[in-house]
């Protein structure tokens, strides 16, 4: 557990960094500082392993104050992943995980085997180990950042804008398998992002700071969302909100309507009979996994993988409304398409059934 | 030509005590600049005393330099340890600039990290910033050794014997071919030392290297 107790950062020119923070980052979750440029979430984050100490105030670590610990010991138990992952441009990708290792002076092949087990847990090829940073793209000098953090398994991690420098797809596919990573080592992070979509998707609990190093809110995602604390929270957590709320009403078995199906290899007659009088017919495989749409009309001979239309999304039944709702718009058929957690077809959905249930839930 | 052959050895021994007199300094010139580039590079304040400092000295005229150092140093005049003082300062002059140029332009990402990791100060110079440092100063070090060799031949003038020699030796004799393998043997020797520090740098920096899965 990390706890700021009314904490200040003044500089010697008189700025207010900080002022008067006080939050918990609860052991083994994801606590998120969000806010615009200045709000001091950077500074808050470097105070955690006193790469800049407190004016007044103190940060504990499990009950430690951090400044009664001696900095280089203390920052070797913290991991710390930046922007672009600060890798050292002049280390191979096995070197630059290596460093905190070769610091607590763990034997060659303690070193060998972690980096090697490392690369495998964040998802980099082994023979990417002798390239240099510059070698590798922005996705993957991200994944050794992390790796390189992770390396002499510290029990607490800061991340200071970790996923900003990459590209959007790429940033979602990181933000994916670091929720993946955290489930599997449920590590103490305190995380800090400008992207408040990023801290909704990440958090399990934010903090919203204005200018000046004040905590505006400190709440759960879904609570940000729909309970903003004042006009600055309800601002920057932005217009469709409620929109992003749904993602948050999981665990609602949403009623579906059986779906007529056919296979790939069927043929027109086939297709015809078991559609009647639809103009969309859902193609599975034989395990009963969605595979895309058929339109009807367009159909000429057998059906054919060529003949599909793979534009929707699949909801996953007990899953997050907002995932159901687009699974129905982005259907062809307008019909969402909700699977198990195995991946085989339970039914179909309308974006109307959705709205129902939202509306069913309270606010 | 038949002079130049007739001496090959003569010509080999200047060649040589040329090639110490000019690389000797340049080491220690380098040994010396480091400290204080990166001290310009860490205090804003003294960047531009001691970079605009050190580089005024450039400026001393050799000839001058090579006599004012045995009043200073207390050695005789002919005295090779006068030129190696005296291109030891040049050298400093030509390269605290660089060092805390190429300091500078360490990613200040790749400190942060360092620091991040407990790396402490001494450490991350050495292991982090000098590494990342290094292309920065080899580019300013190639400068210093090809201005040693132009200036070694100076003290030929005090009577230190080196390529310089061949340059007086020629002129008193009212002889050219002297002169002329002077200047090819001056011109060989700068080409060996730009050589030679650019190999060097790109070992030392395999991570610029296009392509370089080792």
């Amino acid at each position: 557990m990390i706890r700021f107790t009314d904490v200040t950062k003044t500089y010697p020119n008189g700025t207010q960094a900080i002022n008067g923070l006080s939050l918990t980052a609860p052991t083994g979750r994801i606590t998120v500082l969000v806010g615009p440029s200045g709000c001091g979430k950077t500074t808050s984050l470097r105070m955690i392993n006193r790469m800049i100490e407190p004016s007044t105030g103190t940060v504990q670590i499990d009950g430690r104050d951090v400044a009664e610990l001696g900095a280089a010991q203390l920052r070797r138990g913290i991991g710390y992943v930046i922007q672009s992952g600060g890798l050292f441009p002049h280390r191979t990708v096995a070197d630059n995980i290596a460093t905190v290792p070769r610091l607590l002076g763990w034997s060659r092949q303690q070193i060998a085997s972690r980096t090697a087990e490392l690369m495998e847990r964040v998802g980099l090829d082994h023979h990417l180990a002798r390239r240099y940073p510059n070698q590798l793209s922005g996705g993957q000098q991200q994944r050794v950042g992390v790796a390189r953090a992770l390396a002499a398994d510290p029990p607490v991690m800061l991340m200071d804008e970790p996923f900003s420098a990459v590209d959007p797809i790429v940033r979602e596919q990181l933000q994916d398998e670091f929720l993946r990573l955290q489930s599997e080592l449920g590590k103490t992070i305190v995380f800090v992002t400008h992207d408040i979509d990023e801290a909704i998707k990440l958090a399990d609990q934010v903090a919203v700071m204005r200018v000046g190093g004040t905590v505006a809110q400190f709440d759960t995602p879904a609570g940000l969302l729909r309970h903003p604390a004042d006009a600055f929270v309800a601002d920057f957590v932005g217009r469709d909100r409620g929109f992003r709320a749904l993602g948050f009403d999981s665990g609602i078995t949403i009623r579906t309507t059986p779906e007529p199906t056919i296979e790939v290899g069927a043929s027109l007659e086939q297709a015809r009979a078991v559609a009647g009088s639809a103009a969309w017919l859902l193609v599975v495989d034989s395990d009963q996994h969605p595979l895309g749409w058929l339109e009807m009309a367009e159909l000429s001979g057998a059906v054919q993988d060529a003949d599909l239309r793979l534009g929707g999304t699949l909801a996953v039944q007990g899953g997050s409304l907002r995932a159901a709702l687009d699974a129905a718009l982005s259907a062809p058929s307008k019909r969402g398409v909700v699977v198990d957690v195995d991946g085989q077809l339970v039914g179909t959905v309308s974006a109307q059934q959705v709205l129902a249930e939202a509306e069913r839930l309270p606010r | 030509m038949t002079w130049a052959l007739n001496h090959v050895e003569d010509i080999g021994g200047l060649l040589a005590s040329h090639a110490v007199l000019a690389a000797v300094p340049l080491l220690i010139g380098l040994l010396l600049a480091i400290p204080v580039g990166w001290l310009a590079h860490q205090q804003h304040w003294l960047r531009t005393p001691l970079v605009v400092g050190t580089g005024l000295l450039y400026t001393i005229p050799s000839l001058a330099m090579f006599i004012v150092m045995p009043l200073v140093l207390g050695t005789g005049i002919l005295d090779p340890l006068n030129v190696v003082v005296a291109l030891s300062i040049y050298t400093v002059a030509l390269l605290v600039r660089t060092v805390a140029d190429g300091l500078d332009a360490v990613p200040a990402q790749a400190l942060d990290a360092a620091t991040a990791m407990g790396i402490g100060t001494p450490r991350r110079f050495f292991t982090v910033e000098l590494p990342l440092a290094v292309p920065v100063i080899a580019a300013g070090l190639r400068v210093a050794a090809v201005s040693n060799v132009s200036i070694v031949s100076v003290a030929a003038l005090l009577g230190i014997p080196q390529l310089g020699s061949l340059f007086t030796d020629g002129f008193q004799r009212n002889f050219i071919d002297p002169i002329v393998v002077g200047i090819i043997a001056c011109l060989i020797l700068a080409l060996v030392f730009d050589s030679l520090i650019g190999l060097f740098s790109r070992w030392l920096t395999p991570w610029l290297r296009p392509g370089s899965a080792t």
